[in-house]
């Protein structure tokens, strides 16, 4: 009972914080932070999709950003005046959603044989291949608009209010990123309670077998090419929808946005939090968009203070320490900050 | 026809350049396997730090060639340093971790270097004299010039010298059981980390070599050139079976001549819709392909399942 | 010892600071004695960005250095503003030329509150940051953004100090027709907005010029092997080789040709005509040909000493430093017509602008372009960018340019 209680209360908590957080760091640090929140919310969507695949699958994927840019172009193409078509959210996303899975099964298909350092780099082309077909299909029929991107997509409308407008509410003004912060955060969390269902289904039990011993699972009935796909597709579809998410929010996607770095990152996200474990995966997405930033606002200042002048560059202190906090937190922590427990006991052996 | 041979002499060339560069990463996969994100920015720094010296001594009235070669040693033992350094503090620690875990210190090693090589070269491009012989030689009508020679001689002794290391010496034959199993090498007498340390400094002296023949080649080096260079470098490895010397060698030959004829020839084929523009495209799904009926690579041995 | 050394270092803080504090108390009196009451200070805020890591940090650089040297010479300047001195403060940002961190500088500067955004660099981060300012309605003028979109948007809030792709596409495609009596191009880009705009506006004007293009190749942004394009371009013997690109891809490039054999001429856009290229690609830039929007410097009026003076603060102009300087100078121009930094006053006035900067005379037209943009051409010779001619913005008989026109 009183278990039950503690839990009850915890959520609530972190409910309570989710809501005003927007508030409180719009209002502090201003709305680039509450800016780099939807980021860190959409990041953090994209991290738990591709755990499932590399985190719960094992399957090792370089190219997961291909699907989070199929979601923006459908949304960008569908939802802008490129084509002059404008349908709602509510059609486009979905619909995201589904072409990026199908991508997944694409991909994952003609790869199934493939292991660990292969599997990485046949994704990695693929992602590059999506890159440089929507930098490309310009011409000779123009579809993608190629590197000029698109430009002014309709941002997603609710109850009749576009989510870019800012909207005045019990004496708080809230601002256009506010909005899309609530949005992200609620979508973001129906992924987590996605992934966990996923996590302790028969299906996500599937996935670990597959991790641990792939001949053993399939030893034991399982039928690995369907459930390899379906992880796939599963990543994919996440991906997809916060693709769609993206390019509603920046009211703008064009093909550098989805560069091999970007896949990188979110690997670096699922690894770094902890593999296989949500809310680690979840850690590990808000540090990673937030360190950047605090970098970037601290780099100079702090120079500044200890030595008088800014002796080092700042932009270049800033991915310095970035790339340094990486190594430091593999070697302080190899299973990532908060691994899954059934990891840590492999470690502790 | 001479256009066709050019295309393939330019294949081969960037070919070779992929080669020595692959040959880095396969040395260190085939013992540790371990994808060494770093690489390409070690033969950043190798190319860097050669010019460093180069430079000054460019107008000195030494023979070019003399000049470069004392650049290379000096790339060498930068490099050299710093591959023993990068698998002391980012590496060794993390040989029994998760798989994943070394591959994000790699990259986290790849951001750092850099991040350095900017503040101590600094933003700009920097162009690197010609000091090697810089004829430009005609066969059937396609040129070649004779630092593209010494690329491919260069990139085709390195790997035979390679192969003649790692099997007929005693250091080879430790490195070849060290991969195997390096719990059961040190059984044996062999000092597992001496070897692995080993292995990162040849790599990391290839890696020098080749950045300054890259640098030569192309007459303009950068603080940005190691990442796509070690991209391209990863790929042709793992066309050609990554671990295995040989395929390193025929992986990056391979990709290189698929770039080039395809930059050259899909768009008259396809009507103009697929242009140069897709020349990465065709290296991936020649890649693709290959793994799909290969899934090791060209000359891989069937790989053992790394959990 | 380790006792000696601590207090030794506390006793060098401590004079350290008693000097320091001495200094400042010696320096008010002396403040204060010619000007009996300090002057007010009108403090406005500039942010500049531009990618400052990253493959294009040094031209990002070059940019911010351009904008930082205008501030300090408006601060010494000592400009009054109803009465208060005119403090320019630049806030200069790094957007990686990423679109995604463009937008996030964007909604820095709108929440530092800054008067007036110099920037971006690139086309594809201006475009979609662009937004961000005229929903906030901040001015911002872009002093390399080339791209037509950007002003095409219909946001009263963005303007450039440079042609855009179509002016300059203009006058490269008929000058490749006509001075260079170019038969045959073949065109080559690098796949990104800048250079594909430019490419495609270039190649309009030169079919219109009786130009033909026969052949039509890409790279992309990060390329340095050109070998196979060039290769299949010089099976096609074209008279001209026009490249839409940046000089890292340009300098390989002209060397390649000349390894290949290649004897067509070679001519570029604004993104080549760098003291970059001609020092990178050494003997093989030797009669390479390039475009800059605006006037030589050599005959501007205070052309040199701007070049003078840049060099002594920050080396050698890399590219668009200047226009980043005029762009400042626009800004601080239409500050001083309004008497005022705030943002909407600074909007009203800058369609207004009339200024001699040290690249052009810079009027807006109604879309916040270069009116009549001058565009110069230039050869390679000798190692340096010589003028050869300057084709001011069709020329018209109105053009208030045209006595600097004379070379």
């Amino acid at each position: 009972m009183t278990e039950n209680h503690k839990s009850w209360l915890g959520m609530a908590l972190i409910g309570f914080v989710l809501a005003i957080a927007p508030i409180v760091v719009g209002a502090s640090l201003g709305n680039a932070w509450v800016r780099v929140l939807d980021f860190a919310a959409l990041y953090i969507m994209l991290a738990l999709g591709l755990n499932i695949v590399v985190g719960f699958a094992g399957l090792l994927d370089l190219g997961y950003i291909a699907f989070y840019a199929v979601g923006a172009y459908l949304y960008a193409l569908l939802s802008s005046p490129h084509f002059g078509i404008h349908w709602p959210f509510w059609a486009v996303l979905p619909l995201g959603a589904m072409v990026a899975g199908m991508f997944g099964v694409l991909l994952g298909a003609p790869t199934l044989r493939l292991r660990g350092d292969y599997l990485a780099i046949v994704t990695l082309g693929f992602g590059e291949i999506i890159r440089i077909f929507l930098n490309n299909l310009n011409s000779p029929i123009n579809i993608t608009n190629g590197p000029k991107g698109i430009a002014r997509i309709d941002p997603i409308t609710l109850f009749g209010h576009p989510l870019s407008k800012s909207i005045d509410f019990a004496g708080i003004t809230f601002t256009g990123v506010m909005l899309n912060y609530y949005l992200f955060v609620v979508l973001a969390l129906g992924i987590v309670f996605v992934g966990i269902r996923l996590q302790d289904s028969r299906i996500g039990r599937a996935w670990v077998a597959i991790r641990e011993d792939e001949v053993a699972a399939k030893a034991c009935g399982i039928n690995t090419r369907n459930i390899k796909l379906l992880a796939f597709a599963m990543g994919a579809t996440f991906g997809g929808v916060s693709g769609g998410l993206f390019a509603s929010f920046q009211e703008f996607v064009s093909p550098e946005s989805f560069g091999l770095l970007e896949s990188i990152m979110v690997l670096c996200m699922v690894v770094l939090g902890g593999m296989g474990h949500i809310p680690g995966v979840i850690l590990g997405g808000l540090l990673l968009t937030i360190l950047p930033e605090a970098f970037r606002q601290g780099a100079g200042p702090i120079q500044q203070a200890m030595f008088g002048e800014v002796l080092l560059d700042p932009e270049a202190l800033r991915m310095l320490l970035f790339g340094m906090a990486l190594i430091a937190v593999m070697l302080y922590r190899p299973a990532g900050l908060w691994p899954e427990s059934r990891h840590r006991r492999e470690m502790a052996k | 026809m001479d256009i066709f041979l050019q295309q393939l002499i330019n294949g081969l060339t960037l070919g070779s350049i992929y080669a020595l560069v692959a040959l880095g990463y396969t040395m260190v996969y085939g013992i540790l396997g371990l994808i060494n994100f770093a690489h390409g920015e070690v033969v950043m720094i190798g190319a860097l730090s050669s010019l460093t010296i180069i430079r000054p001594l460019a107008d000195s009235g030494l023979p070019g060639p003399v000049v470069v070669l004392i650049g290379l040693f000096f790339a060498v033992l930068v490099c050299m340093a710093l591959g023993f350094t990068v698998e002391r503090v980012a590496y060794r620690p993390l040989r029994n971790a998760p798989r994943l875990a070394p591959l994000i210190t790699a990259i986290g090693v790849s951001i750092v270097l850099q991040q350095l090589a900017m503040l101590i070269w600094g933003r700009s491009y920097h162009s690197v004299p010609a000091l090697l012989p810089s004829g430009t030689h005609e066969v059937l009508g396609a040129t070649f010039t004779e630092v593209q020679v010494i690329i491919v001689v260069v990139a085709a002794v390195t790997m035979m010298g390679l192969v003649l290391l790692v099997n007929r010496t005693r250091l080879g034959r430790a490195m070849r059981a060290t991969a195997e199993n390096p719990a059961i090498a040190g059984l044996m007498g062999v000092d597992a980390n001496r070897i692995i340390s080993l292995t990162f400094v040849i790599g990391s002296a290839l890696a020098a070599l080749a950045g300054v023949l890259v640098s030569a080649n192309y007459g303009i080096a950068h603080y940005n050139m190691g990442f796509i260079l070690g991209l391209k470098a990863f790929t042709a490895a793992v066309l050609g079976g990554i671990g295995n010397l040989a395929g390193a060698m025929v992986g990056g030959v391979l990709l290189g001549v698929i770039e080039a004829l395809g930059a050259g020839y899909i768009g008259d084929l396809t009507g103009g819709v697929l242009g140069s523009h897709y020349q990465d495209v065709f290296a991936f799904f020649v890649l693709i392909g290959v793994l799909i009926f290969r899934p090791s690579g060209l000359m891989g041995e069937k790989v053992s399942e790394r959990a | 010892m380790p006792i000696n050394a601590k207090t030794l270092s506390i006793a060098v803080a401590a004079a350290l600071i008693a000097v320091g504090c001495s200094k400042k108390e010696e320096a008010a009196p002396t403040a204060a004695a010619p000007a009996p009451a300090p002057e007010p200070m009108l403090v406005v805020k500039l942010g500049h960005s531009a990618p400052l890591t990253g493959p294009q940090s040094h031209i990002g650089k070059d940019n911010e250095n351009g904008a930082r040297m205008a501030v300090d010479d408006t601060n010494a300047a000592q400009v009054k503003i109803g009465g208060q001195t005119l403090k320019l403060v630049l806030q200069g940002e790094d957007d990686q030329a990423d679109p995604k961190q463009g937008i996030l500088v964007a909604q820095k500067f709108v929440d530092g509150k800054v008067n007036a955004v110099i920037g971006h660099l690139n086309s594809g981060t201006t475009i979609p940051a662009s937004k961000v300012y005229f929903d906030a309605g901040i001015p911002q003028v872009s002093p390399s953004a080339t791209n037509p979109t950007y002003t095409h948007q219909g946001f009263k809030t963005a303007f450039r100090v440079m042609a855009n792709d179509i002016q300059q596409g203009k006058v490269l495609g008929a000058y490749a027709g006509n001075q260079l009596a170019a038969k045959t191009v073949a065109v080559i880009d690098d796949k990104t907005a800048y250079g594909e705009g430019l490419a495609t506006e270039f190649k309009k004007a030169a079919v219109a010029a009786g130009v033909k293009v026969v052949a039509e190749e890409h790279t992309d942004d990060k390329a340095v092997d050109f070998k196979a394009i060039l290769t299949k371009i010089k099976g096609k013997k074209p008279d001209l080789i026009f490249y839409g690109g940046m000089d890292p891809q340009a300098a390989p490039m002209a060397m390649q040709m000349k390894q290949l054999g290649v004897s067509s001429k070679f001519l570029m856009g604004d993104g080549g005509c760098t003291t970059e290229f001609v020092k990178n690609a050494g003997e093989a830039a030797e009669g390479a040909y390039c475009s800059l929007p605006g006037i030589p410097y050599e005959a501007m009026p205070g052309g040199p000493a701007f070049i003078e003076r840049f060099k002594a603060k920050y080396g050698d102009i890399q590219l668009y430093a200047p226009y980043a300087y005029d762009a400042v100078m626009v800004v601080v121009e239409a500050i001083k017509r309004a008497q005022s930094a705030e943002p909407a006053k600074i909007l009203a006035e800058l369609p207004n602008t009339d200024y001699q900067g040290v690249t052009t005379n810079i009027m807006f037209d109604e879309n916040g372009d270069l009116k009549d943009g001058a565009i110069s051409l230039y050869i390679a010779k000798g190692g340096k960018w010589e003028a050869l001619e300057t084709v001011g913005g069709a020329a018209p008989p109105a053009a208030p340019s045209a006595p600097a026109q004379k070379m």
